[in-house]
């Protein structure tokens, strides 16, 4: 999709002289012109706080924000508006989720061995606290899911990525929702690596909770989304605590306000909304399935170039896998080939990518990974090919 | 070809100097780098304030090990205070190369972990 990269004026950097190949989307992903016009315009022309302030400018601003619920909750076929609840990032979305069903968690967590630390050490200190057991659907060889039936017996919460962010599996979310239903365990779905890269539907996956963040999907720092039915939110309990989440307070009491404001205390990052929106509607214009079909057509030719020089993790088909390659090269280590390659101006991610479990049980301490979006061009894998090359050469010779 | 990889570097990497365990050590150090999971531990052994013996063992980058191989070798009868002395500019001398902040903390986590045993050791010998 050669044509939206004039839209991101970094793809022009030059790094130590050479065109710049940005393999690291899965880390955070580039931003268009009008992502950070959006943001600029808003600060030039309408900044002020939202849900306080009676003048022009706060209406404007608090106008804008809640546009920007609408288009997440569109994005993701939210069924009310207010299931969607802004929050910085997965990260944060994860604890959310996790504390917030303090009072409703019982018997046992279920997580999966590929889980990024993010949707694993919530869980772990949850369990700590409300002295719950811990288990783990594992995975097979090839970073295939083991069928979870078994495990989701006595499971109050499965707690599961979309998109593994090393081994690139996608795991069936909508069969397993259906098993977890009749195990009555909450699906909490770690959306951060699946949002950004394909149509996710909450409704048609019955998915009860989603976290995702704004900077993997060609929106700002510091803004992301924990989505949750609306009858869970209403059962759940805030976990911080301040202005804005209160109805009304005395000095010894509170009341919550109504949703989704009960889990969303002091200012939040409105330009972060309003720069939101406009990534939401580039996604749009440019149409998630288009997005997907182009992650898989790269990860299609990346496995086939990468296939006899690097030793590749997870599966092997790239219908199976989101858009990127996480892989291993003898006995270089992945911060090596990431600063050789930096050298030659690509930019690619190295090291155990928040997953130490997941690279210990893989026998690994680490690996480098090259991630897709939909700027990247068949020139960025060839321009990484000829980079590894370069890497063999300074460690053979 | 490349700045970083200077032959030295390599060399070291391929043939690390010093890279084992010891028995008798007075104190072993484990420490790593969570950033990129590096792992380094430390043997040494003291003749009272001067490094008799220093081994390591561990996994990691071409630039901690190489610097862990260098630097066991240059300490090797240095006394304690020299070596606590010692900041990442010489490191990086040692090294012959500049480095990025990130890949600094590579280079200095044989340093760190050596301080440590020191310290370490300054402490068991005051308890007696
Ligand atoms: C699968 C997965 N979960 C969670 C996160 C955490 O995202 P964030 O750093 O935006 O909180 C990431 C990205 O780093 C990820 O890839």
């Amino acid at each position: 999709m050669k044509k939206y990269r004039k839209d991101f004026p970094i793809l022009k950097r030059k790094i130590n002289g050479k065109r710049l190949v940005y393999l690291d989307s899965a880390a955070t992903s580039q931003k268009p012109i009008q992502v950070i016009n959006a943001i600029a315009n808003f600060y030039k022309t309408f900044n002020a706080n939202i849900h306080r302030s009676i003048h022009t400018l706060g209406e404007e601003a608090t106008k804008a924000y809640e546009e920007a619920r609408e288009a997440v909750a569109s994005f993701i076929n939210a069924e009310h508006k207010e299931e969607v609840i802004f929050v910085r990032n997965t990260t944060e979305a994860l604890n959310i989720a996790a504390f917030g069903l303090r009072n409703i968690v019982k018997g046992k967590l279920l997580l999966t061995e590929m889980e990024h630390h993010s949707n694993l050490l919530p869980w772990q200190q949850l369990a700590k606290l409300k002295h719950l057991e811990l288990d783990f659907i594992s995975f097979d060889k090839d970073g295939y899911l083991d069928e979870p039936e078994e495990k989701l017996k006595g499971a109050s919460v499965l707690a599961i990525t979309q998109a593994s962010n090393v081994l690139g599996t996608i795991n069936p979310i909508k069969k397993i929702t259906e098993k977890a239903k009749e195990y009555g365990t909450i699906v909490v779905v770690d959306g951060a690596q699946s949002v950004p890269h394909m149509p996710v539907d909450v409704q048609k996956l019955g998915i009860d909770m989603l976290a995702f963040s704004a900077h993997k999907m060609l929106g700002p720092t510091g803004i992301g989304v924990l989505y949750a039915k609306k009858e869970l939110l209403e059962k759940m309990e805030p976990v911080m605590f301040g202005s804005e989440m209160i109805k009304e307070v005395s000095f010894t009491e509170a009341t919550w306000n109504e949703l989704p404001y009960k889990f969303e205390y002091g200012t939040p990052h409105i330009a972060g909304a309003v720069g939101f929106k406009a990534a939401i509607d580039y996604l749009q214009e440019v149409g998630m399935r288009n997005v997907r079909k182009h992650d898989e057509r790269i990860t299609t030719y990346a496995l086939k170039r990468l296939k006899n020089i690097v030793s590749i993790i997870g599966p092997k088909k790239a219908e199976d896998r989101s858009g990127l390659i996480a892989f291993t090269m003898g006995d270089i280590h992945p911060h090596d080939i990431a600063t050789i390659l930096n050298e030659e101006g690509i930019a690619i991610r190295s090291g155990h990518h928040c997953a130490m479990p997941l690279h210990r049980k893989l026998g690994i301490q680490a690996s480098a990974r090259a991630s897709f979006y939909l700027y990247t061009i068949k020139e960025d894998v060839d321009a990484l090919v000829e980079g590894l090359k370069k890497v063999r050469e300074v460690f053979e010779r | 070809m490349s700045d970083i990889y200077s032959e030295i570097i390599l060399n070291h990497w391929k043939s690390p100097r010093n890279r084992g365990k010891i028995d008798d050590a007075d104190v072993v150090i484990k420490d790593s780098n969570p950033l990129c999971g590096d792992e380094i531990t430390m043997y040494m052994k003291f003749d009272d304030d001067k490094i008799k013996q220093v081994s390591f063992e561990g996994k990691g980058c071409a630039i901690s090990q190489a610097s862990a191989s260098m630097l066991t070798e240059f300490v090797k009868g240095k006394s304690i205070d020299e070596i606590i002395k010692m900041n990442s500019n010489k490191v990086q001398k040692m090294l012959g190369v500049k480095l990025s902040a990130t890949r600094l903390k590579c280079a200095l986590l044989p340093l760190k972990s050596l301080k440590l045993g020191i310290y370490s050791y300054l402490g068991k010998k005051l308890a007696g």
